[in-house]
């Protein structure tokens, strides 16, 4: 029998308007503790104004044995990036 | 209300702190989990936050020239007027969530009610560490319910915690002349009138986690008197270990 608690992965966001970022994870017996948790954990030198927790097993990863089909083929597709278009100079903040 | 019956009404709320804290930093690497360890550390951290707020005070209100250091840590055993609920040893998990319990619902039941004080320092002391303690209120509680209503071992680990620390939760609402006097000014919280809704509020919630309620009426007390239990002695030579061998040392 597995005797540790179920790991959790935290996310935190840092201020208002901010989107969550992953912080880290923890274990914990359930969804309450383990935002318990991570408050004691992760916010305890003012980090967060909310944490979401997501309980591990329910994340689909990719596996990185697929990595090169994945990821691979767009590394030399820089046109995909919005650089090549010549902006009028009365455009700001671009 | 003379100066003197608030220095020591300050010692009676401040002291409990200062010694719950003492009891639960001495976990830091020492706590079941990392999670929890984390936690009951920072609980301490807060306690020691409070009372720095409340000995800063005392020593503004002390005639000599004392710091909030010399409070802390040069006062001898029968000086510190703490309960004795919270000078209890670490004796296993149930025993630290039962004891941290059994103080949070009443340090937040006196807390609640010393926003209302005359006294403009206790008042934004108080203000400031209620958000804290209902933290550990909400910890310490969530914790109770998790043992009584666990495992079979748990839950008798967390009976046991509860017989041996009912004992101590009567002398939270004893009222010293000093407390009197400071209550009759308006400045202190008389806790006698607390007793009833906290006996109400821990019977519920250990009837949630499914664990009987002590009956004995037979109760401890002293620790407000100065008079200590037999841990004290070794809590404060802990404690003051540093001060005593390097006499004003600085960190």
């Amino acid at each position: 029998m597995n005797k540790n608690w179920p790991l959790w992965e935290v996310f935190v966001r840092s201020k208002n308007g901010l989107e969550h970022r992953h912080f880290g994870s923890l274990r914990a017996a359930d969804a309450e503790m383990a935002l318990n948790n991570a408050r004691d954990v992760y916010t305890r030198r003012s980090e967060g104004v909310s944490i979401w927790v997501v309980e591990s097993k329910n994340i689909k990863a990719s596996n990185p044995e697929h990595n090169g089909e994945l990821f691979e083929p767009a590394a030399d597709k820089a046109y995909r990036h919005p650089t090549f278009y010549n902006l009028p100079d009365d455009i700001e903040h671009m | 209300m003379t100066n003197e019956n608030l220095i020591q009404y300050l010692y009676g709320i401040a002291d409990n702190s200062l010694i719950l804290g003492q009891r639960l930093g001495e976990l830091c690497g020492h706590g079941p989990t990392l999670e929890t360890d984390i936690a009951l550390t920072n609980i301490s951290l807060d306690l020691f936050g409070q009372v720095r707020s409340y000995f800063q005070y005392l020593a503004e209100l002390s005639k000599d020239d004392l710091t909030e250091d010399d409070l802390a840590f040069l006062r001898k055993e029968r000086e510190y007027k703490n309960v004795l609920l919270v000078e209890q040893p670490n004796t296993d998990f149930a025993y630290i969530i039962v004891r941290q319990y059994f103080f949070d619902v009443f340090h937040f039941m006196l807390l609640e009610k010393l926003q209302d004080s005359k006294n403009v320092n206790l008042q934004a002391i108080a203000k400031k560490s209620i958000k804290e303690v209902a933290y550990h209120q909400r910890f310490s509680g969530d914790w109770l319910l998790r043992l009584g209503d666990g495992t079979e071992e748990s839950k008798q680990k967390a009976q046991q915690a509860v017989n041996d620390l009912w004992v101590f939760t009567d002398e939270l609402f004893h009222v010293t002349k000093d407390d009197e006097a400071v209550i009759k000014a308006g400045h202190g919280v008389d806790v006698r009138l607390l007793e009833d809704d906290y006996y109400t509020k821990i019977t519920n919630q250990l009837k949630q986690a499914t664990l009987e309620v002590p009956e004995t009426k037979y109760f401890q007390k002293g620790g407000k008197q100065g008079i200590h239990s037999e841990h004290m002695g070794y809590i404060l030579a802990d404690m003051q270990f540093m001060q005593r061998a390097y006499p004003d040392m600085k960190w």
